[in-house]
């Protein structure tokens, strides 16, 4: 039988490889889709904690579902704007490598 | 669903992830996110969610990862040329990466609610999509229509921000 902590620990196996991207990459577009990642990994969990919360009527619980929707609206705008983002930053700088953007350091 | 194909779909899922941050590639880490995507939204399905689903694969897995092809292949992206690495980077991102994974199985192992199967569901006819609908536009219409907003802001920020010179 699968049980709910199964699709945790696969979800939190997720998040992990997303964070060890946006921690090891340094490719700005590589470590954008990290971050994909690691929402998909919050909205596994939460699809998951749903399906587990089943009310009274038989039914998963929807608000959590609805949360999902709302993280996957939210993500695709967000991707919009830092696709545009680093279009703009390539154009003055021609390069999308972290470590050749280097204006805040200290 | 079967433990078979759980399993099946969740190392499919975590493999191809763990292939976008491996390849050197960025069209092969994009199209490993593709196919990420799409074994997340098996898993989704597994969980009777078919509505998420479906957006999963048509949101994420198509208009997202075409929008990330589309920048990769308009800033003529080849493949890293090896860079001196950074060790000590590298030493420190594994060991916060290790230590998260170290947490999350100490919290695993100690969640009584993890332990639980299955729950049974009603036995009517469900209709996954309208009582999703039906949740989204009589409880939460305000916030639906505030994404809306956001979505026509981030709509004109792209063009603002697409422009050649900014004024």
């Amino acid at each position: 039988m699968v049980h709910l902590n199964d699709y945790l620990l696969v979800s939190g196996l997720l998040f992990a490889i997303g964070f060890a991207g946006v921690l090891l990459r340094r490719n700005i577009i590589i470590i954008f889709m990290c971050l994909e990642l690691m929402l998909s990994a919050a909205n596994l969990s939460l699809v998951a904690f749903s399906r587990f919360n089943v009310g009274p009527n038989g039914l998963p619980n929807y608000p959590a579902q609805l949360f999902v929707f709302f993280i996957i609206t939210v993500a695709a705008a967000e991707v919009a704007v830092g696709l545009a983002i680093i279009v703009a930053l390539y154009r003055a700088r021609q390069t999308t490598h972290v470590e050749d953007i280097t204006s805040l350091k200290f | 669903m079967s433990p078979f194909l759980f399993w099946l779909f969740a190392l499919l899922m975590l493999g191809f992830g763990a292939a976008v941050v491996a390849n050197r590639n960025p069209v092969a880490s994009a199209l490993s996110l593709v196919m990420s995507f799409c074994s997340l939204a098996a898993l989704f399905i597994s969980l009777d969610a078919f509505f998420v689903g479906v957006i999963q694969v048509l949101v994420y897995a198509g208009a997202v990862m075409v929008l990330f092809l589309f920048i990769i292949m308009l800033l003529d992206l080849r493949a890293e040329e090896r860079r001196k690495a950074n060790y000590a980077a590298w030493f420190g991102g594994a060991l916060v990466v290790l230590v998260f994974v170290g947490q999350l199985l100490a919290v695993l192992r100690r969640l009584p609610l993890g332990q639980q199967a299955f729950p049974a569901l009603a036995t009517v006819a469900r209709d996954d999509v309208r009582s999703v609908g039906m949740t989204l536009f009589a409880t939460h219409n305000l916030p639906f229509q505030v994404v809306g907003v956001l979505i026509l802001v981030s709509t004109i920020g792209v063009v603002i921000l697409s422009k050649r010179e900014l004024k």
